[in-house]
C-alpha cells in the first residue's frame, strides 16, 4: 500500500506562535490513521492544514510541505479549492446546511457549483446515502429539512455529503464527540467500510476509539509528533515513554 | 405591618410605576396616530390616489404623483445603495480584516450621522450643479447616500451572525469562497438583511430635507429622470405651509398615507423576523 499524503517538516504559525513544530508523517492509502493527543496538542491544526483550511485565517502561516499525489498542496500553482474537493472534511459538530433538505444537503457539493440533471443527482444522492447506511431511514422523506434528523443521522448525512463529491481522502475532526455511544458505534463501523475506497485520517481525543478504528496512530503533544506507528504497537508496546504515559492515562 | 406585607406593597407600587411609564411612552405614539387618522381620513378617497394636485378651490386633487415619485426615488436609491451596501458588507466580513476595513466601517458610521440636509447639499453640489438642474437622479443619489451606510452596517451584523461552521461546511466541499459567500452565507443571513433593507427604505421614505434641493418636487407628472420629481414628504410640506384649507386637508391625508406605509413596513419586518424554522 502506498503513501497517499506525506507531511514533511510541517510548521504552522498563528502570528508569532508556532503551533505545529516540524511534523513529518506518512498517511497510508486506504488505511485509517488516527491522530491522538491531549487537548491543545495541535491535532486539529495538523488536520486542517491538510485541506488548506488555514488559508482562511489571516494570521496563519504554513511552512514545510504536504505531498499529495506527487505534488505539494501548498505549491503556488495549486488551487486550494481543487485540493478541498479531493480531500474532504467532516467536522466535530454535525453541520448540515440548515435551510436545505436532506436531498439538497447530500448534493450540495455539486449544486453549489452548477446544476445537475435530475437523474444524475438522484443517483448520486441514493448512492451516497446508501454508503453511509442512511438511505433506508430517510428515503421516504428526502425533501424534509435536514435539521429534523438526530445528531448521529446528521453526521452520517455530512459524511454522505462529503463522499458525494468523490474525494480521495476523508479528514475527520473528532466526528463522534458530539454523538451518543450508539451513533458513535455506527460511525465507527462506517469508517471501517470507508477505508476500502478512501484514505481516512481521524483526529480523536478518545484513545479507545483510536484503538478500535485505526490502522496507524500518530501521537502528538504540544505541537510535536512524539510517535507514529501501527496502532497495535502504539497501544501495546510504544517506543517512547511519553506515549506510554499518555496511553496509560498518567496525563491527559 | 409585617415585612412581607410591606414588600408586597412596594412590589405593587413598582409594578404600577412601570405600567404608568409604558403608558406615558406609548401615549405620544397613539395620540399622533389617532390625530393623523382623524385629520386625514376624511380626505382619503379614490381621487387622492388617482390624481395629481389641482389648483386650490378645485375638487378632486390628489397626491398620486407624490406617491409614485416616492416609489421611483426609493427604487432608484435602492439600485444604487443596495449593491454597494451588501457587497461592502460582504467584503468587510468575508474578505476584510486590516486597516482598510476599519476605514470603511468608520466612514459608514460617519455617513450615518450626517444630518440629511447636508447630504442633500452634497448631492446638490455633485449632481444638480453639473447637470444645471434639479432632477430625480439627484434626489435618488441623496437618498442613496443615506441608505447605503444603514444597509452596509445591518448586512455586516447579519453576516457576522452566520456561524462559521456553515462556511466551513461549504468550503470543505471544494466550493470557492465567493460562491460560498453568496449561495450559503448570504442566503443564511438573508432574512436579517431583508429586515435591514426594509428599515432603510422606511427611513428614506420619510426624508424631506435631502430632497428639498435635489428632487425639488413637482406638481405634475415627471417624464424624465433629469426632471424634478414629486415625493410624499415634499408635497406634504408644500401643502402644509400653503395658506389654503383644502390643501391642508390633502397634507393630512398624505401624512396618513405615509405613516401607514411606515406601519406596513414595520409589520413586514416583524413578519420576517418571526418566521424561524
Amino acid at each position: 500500500m502506498g503513501i497517499k499524503i506525506k507531511l514533511q517538516n510541517l510548521n504552522v504559525f498563528f502570528g508569532d506562535t508556532r503551533a505545529i513544530k516540524d511534523v513529518s508523517v506518512d498517511f497510508h492509502e486506504n488505511m485509517v490513521t488516527a491522530i491522538i493527543g491531549p487537548s491543545g496538542c495541535g491535532k486539529s491544526t495538523v488536520l486542517r492544514s491538510m485541506n488548506r483550511m488555514h488559508d482562511l485565517i489571516a494570521t496563519a502561516r504554513v511552512t514545510g510541505s504536504i505531498i499529495f499525489d506527487q505534488e505539494d498542496i501548498y505549491d503556488k500553482n495549486v488551487d486550494p479549492v481543487d485540493i478541498r474537493r479531493r480531500i474532504g472534511m467532516v467536522f466535530q459538530k454535525p453541520n448540515p446546511f440548515p435551510a436545505m433538505s436532506i436531498y439538497d444537503n447530500v448534493i450540495a457539493g455539486h449544486k453549489l457549483l452548477g446544476s445537475l440533471k435530475k437523474q444524475e443527482s438522484d443517483r448520486i444522492v441514493e448512492e451516497s446515502l446508501k454508503r453511509v447506511a442512511l438511505w433506508e431511514e430517510v428515503k421516504d422523506r428526502l425533501k424534509t429539512n435536514s435539521m429534523d434528523l438526530s445528531g448521529g443521522q446528521q453526521q452520517r448525512l455530512c459524511i454522505a455529503r462529503t463522499i458525494a463529491v468523490r474525494p480521495e481522502v476523508i479528514l475527520m475532526d473528532e466526528p463522534c464527540s458530539a454523538l451518543d455511544p450508539i451513533a458513535t458505534a455506527k460511525i465507527e463501523e462506517l469508517i471501517n467500510e470507508l477505508k476500502e475506497q478512501y484514505t481516512v485520517v481521524i483526529v480523536t481525543h478518545n484513545m479507545q476509539q483510536a484503538a478500535r478504528v485505526s490502522d496507524y496512530t500518530a501521537f502528538m503533544y504540544l505541537g510535536e509528533l512524539i510517535e507514529f506507528d501501527r496502532t497495535g504497537k502504539i497501544f501495546t508496546n510504544p517506543d517512547k515513554k511519553h506515549t506510554e504515559d499518555y496511553i496509560t492515562g498518567r496525563f491527559g | 405591618m409585617t415585612v412581607s406585607n410591606l414588600r408586597k406593597i412596594k412590589s405593587l407600587f413598582m409594578t404600577l410605576l412601570m405600567i404608568a411609564s409604558t403608558i406615558v411612552i406609548l401615549l405620544p405614539l397613539v395620540i399622533i396616530f389617532f390625530h393623523i387618522v382623524k385629520m386625514g381620513f376624511s380626505s382619503i378617497n379614490l381621487d387622492f390616489f388617482k390624481h395629481i394636485p389641482k389648483p386650490t378651490g378645485e375638487t378632486g386633487g390628489g397626491m398620486a404623483n407624490g406617491m409614485v415619485g416616492s416609489l421611483v426615488l426609493i427604487a432608484m436609491a435602492s439600485v444604487i445603495g443596495l449593491p454597494i451596501g451588501i457587497f461592502g458588507a460582504v467584503y468587510l466580513v468575508e474578505y476584510g480584516g486590516g486597516r482598510f476595513s476599519n476605514i470603511i466601517r468608520f466612514s459608514a458610521d460617519v455617513l450615518n450621522g450626517i444630518p440629511s440636509i447636508i447630504t442633500g447639499m452634497v448631492a446638490y453640489s455633485l449632481i444638480v450643479v453639473p447637470m444645471k438642474g434639479f432632477s430625480t437622479l439627484a434626489g435618488a443619489v441623496a437618498l442613496a447616500l443615506i441608505m447605503t451606510p444603514i444597509v452596509l452596517r445591518t448586512a455586516e451584523e447579519q453576516l457576522k451572525l452566520v456561524p462559521n461552521s456553515l462556511r466551513e461546511a461549504s468550503l470543505a466541499l471544494g466550493v470557492p469562497l465567493w460562491r460560498t459567500t453568496f449561495k450559503v452565507t448570504l442566503r443564511s443571513a438573508m432574512r436579517g438583511v431583508l429586515t435591514g433593507i426594509l428599515l432603510a427604505i422606511a427611513r428614506i421614505a420619510g426624508e424631506t430635507a435631502p430632497l428639498l434641493f435635489t428632487a425639488l418636487g413637482n406638481m405634475f407628472w415627471t417624464s424624465k429622470l433629469t426632471e424634478p420629481i414629486a415625493a410624499m414628504p415634499l408635497q406634504i410640506f408644500n401643502f402644509a405651509i400653503s395658506p389654503y384649507d383644502d390643501w391642508h386637508r390633502l397634507a393630512w391625508a398624505g401624512a396618513l398615507v405615509l405613516v401607514s406605509f411606515m406601519f406596513t413596513i414595520s409589520l413586514a419586518t416583524r413578519y420576517f423576523s418571526r418566521q424561524k424554522r
